[in-house]
């Protein structure tokens, strides 16, 4: 922090370099956003060649671009179960973490492993393993468990950085007051942490429903959204694809949105009841 | 119950999970890595045919140069621009909202589709894209510039737009943990922004540095869609001879890919580990 009051001159150099960072973060994007509405008669490219949401409807046609609704509600599912997963497991585990067990380490660094090890193996190597024992992959079955190697890391480093710094006392107290295992996980760790696990949550549902590589040896023969869209990248050269785009990165917006908005509604609450007690 | 029983019991879903999505798979391509194929299926075998082949082949080489080249030039740019924007939201924003709008800012395009936000780059950079018209319109270029898309440069700028935030958010993390003592230590004893910046910030803010680096080069490694996109199947990198591989449903050759890759993966992460304790910092 910078003792003085008055900016230093790097700080507008410095604004000015965030400004153009967050424009290249969200520029593509809203190119293709403005591009979806062309007319009819648009390409891939500017200039606008009319307005409409003429693309839009022919997501929605069947024949048109493949199975968009049928993959989209599949993408949906899928992530809602990952993300309740991910939730319980990632929680349960950081607990675990609290306490000395042999084996943390082993946990730990096969957990960072899992994060870390490329996609495309983890893929392969669950389509291979289902192929050889003889159980058909599904997206529901050999894909959620491939999801969860992606989430289960972030969600257990979440959990971690929140345990860190977490007051043991409220659980001594609860303990002394002769709660239970349960009711003290219930009643007291649950509820303070619940704003991380919302956010646990929130990272599992969108990185599932936006995991391609991780899914396409894995989903069997129903495609998910991401896989749809890798298709559709090679063979639609309409501005469908980024109606598409648009359309979904609408719906990832919305998850975080409403989580936040779920967040801040927590966090009046605990502010009301505080203040009522 | 005991503390270490529950602690157990507790562990175990997610030690289940591992075991049977991530270990046995991994063993699985290990064995398959060493199995024979025909056109149809594959054939339970011990032949080194696969590495045989993978190893002597020119195309594997040029593929690990490839993306030895896009993993490095990635990280390179990502550490800058990471860094610069992570040290002004640490040190140059002054309250704690500022800081938050300006992380989650940066933080949600991440948590949407990697596909969605590689084709964004098509209608800016193609032959007819916004780039190409506005360099005519001015009068810098006379004909489209053709190395926007479809190269080397498109691949590389995707791995930035998509990777960024991976060095971002662990070095604001650690840098959020410095002491701002210390800076002011610093600049009392007289040292310059400058100084302060190298001897004081990078230091501490090394494992930071660290973890992001692990990300962007493994992803980067790992990496077949972005290639494949970016460059319009021009250029080669190894997960999408990989993938390449698991079209044609040569999956031993694939397997054989795959445990290379691992390999290599797994060395570089060990000298990178040798720079932070992750677990100590988190």
């Amino acid at each position: 922090m910078p003792i003085s009051t008055s900016r230093p001159k790097s700080f507008y150099f410095l604004t000015a370099f965030f400004a153009l960072f967050i424009l290249f973060l969200y520029g593509p994007t809203l190119t293709i956003g403005i591009l979806s509405f062309q007319g009819p008669s648009g390409g891939l490219t500017f200039p606008m060649n009319g307005w409409s949401l003429h693309w839009y409807f022919q997501l929605f046609e069947q024949q048109a671009v493949g199975d968009f609704g049928g993959s989209l509600t599949r993408s949906l599912l899928l992530a809602l179960a990952v993300m309740v997963v991910t939730v319980v497991i990632s929680l349960s585990a950081g607990m675990a973490f609290r306490k000395k067990f042999k084996g943390s380490g082993v946990l730990f660094y096969l957990t960072i492993v899992s994060l870390i090890i490329p996609s495309i193996l983890i893929s392969l190597g669950i389509g291979l393993l289902f192929n050889q024992v003889g159980i058909e992959p599904t997206w529901y079955g050999s894909a959620l468990g491939s999801h969860l190697t992606w989430t289960l890391p972030f969600g257990l480093l979440i959990m971690f950085a929140v345990f860190n710094r977490f007051d043991k006392s409220y659980e001594a107290a609860a303990r002394d007051m002769c709660a239970t295992p349960f009711q003290t996980l219930r009643y007291v760790v649950v509820p303070l942490i619940l704003p991380s696990l919302v956010g646990v949550g929130l990272f599992g549902f969108t990185l599932s429903y936006d995991e391609f590589a991780r899914t396409i040896m894995t989903a069997g023969s129903k495609n998910t959204l991401p896989l749809e869209i890798f298709g559709m990248t090679t063979n639609v050269t309409t501005p469908v694809l980024y109606a598409l785009g648009t359309l979904t990165t609408f719906i990832s917006f919305a998850a975080i949105v409403g989580t936040l908005a779920i967040l801040h509604l927590l966090k009046r609450h605990r502010a009301r009841t505080a203040m009522e007690k | 119950m005991s503390n270490e029983r529950s602690a157990y019991l507790q562990a175990l879903p997610l030690f289940t999970i591992m075991v049977i999505f991530l270990v046995i798979p991994t063993i699985m391509i290990v064995i398959v890595s060493f199995w024979d194929y025909n056109a149809f299926s594959i054939i339970p075998d011990f032949i080194w045919d696969n590495y045989n082949f993978l190893l002597t082949s020119s195309v594997t080489w040029q593929a690990y140069a490839n993306t030895l080249f896009y993993a490095v030039t990635s990280w390179a740019i990502t550490l800058l621009i990471g860094f610069t924007a992570a040290y002004y939201m640490a040190f140059h924003l002054r309250t704690t909202k500022s800081q938050t709008i300006c992380f989650l800012l940066a933080t949600v395009p991440f948590l949407t589709s990697n596909i969605i936000r590689m084709i964004s780059w098509i209608p800016l950079l193609g032959r007819n894209g916004l780039v190409n018209q506005t360099l005519q319109t001015l009068g810098i270029t006379s004909h489209p510039l053709e190395f926007l898309l479809y190269s080397d440069f498109s691949v590389i700028l995707a791995f930035v737009h998509l990777y960024t935030l991976f060095m971002v958010v662990p070095i604001f993390n650690s840098m959020m943990r410095i002491d701002r003592k210390l800076v002011e230590a610093a600049i009392d004893a007289g040292a310059s922004p400058w100084q302060v910046i190298t001897q004081v910030i990078i230091p501490l803010s090394k494992s930071g540095i660290t973890i992001g680096t692990i990300f962007v080069f493994t992803l980067v490694m790992g990496d077949f869609i972005t290639v494949r996109l970016m460059s319009g199947g021009l250029s080669a990198s190894v997960g999408l001879l990989i993938y390449n591989e698991i079209s044609l449903l040569q999956y031993p050759a694939a397997a054989a890919g795959a445990v290379t890759l691992l390999g290599t993966v797994l060395i570089m992460l060990a000298i990178l580990f040798r720079f932070a304790n992750i677990r100590k910092d988190l």
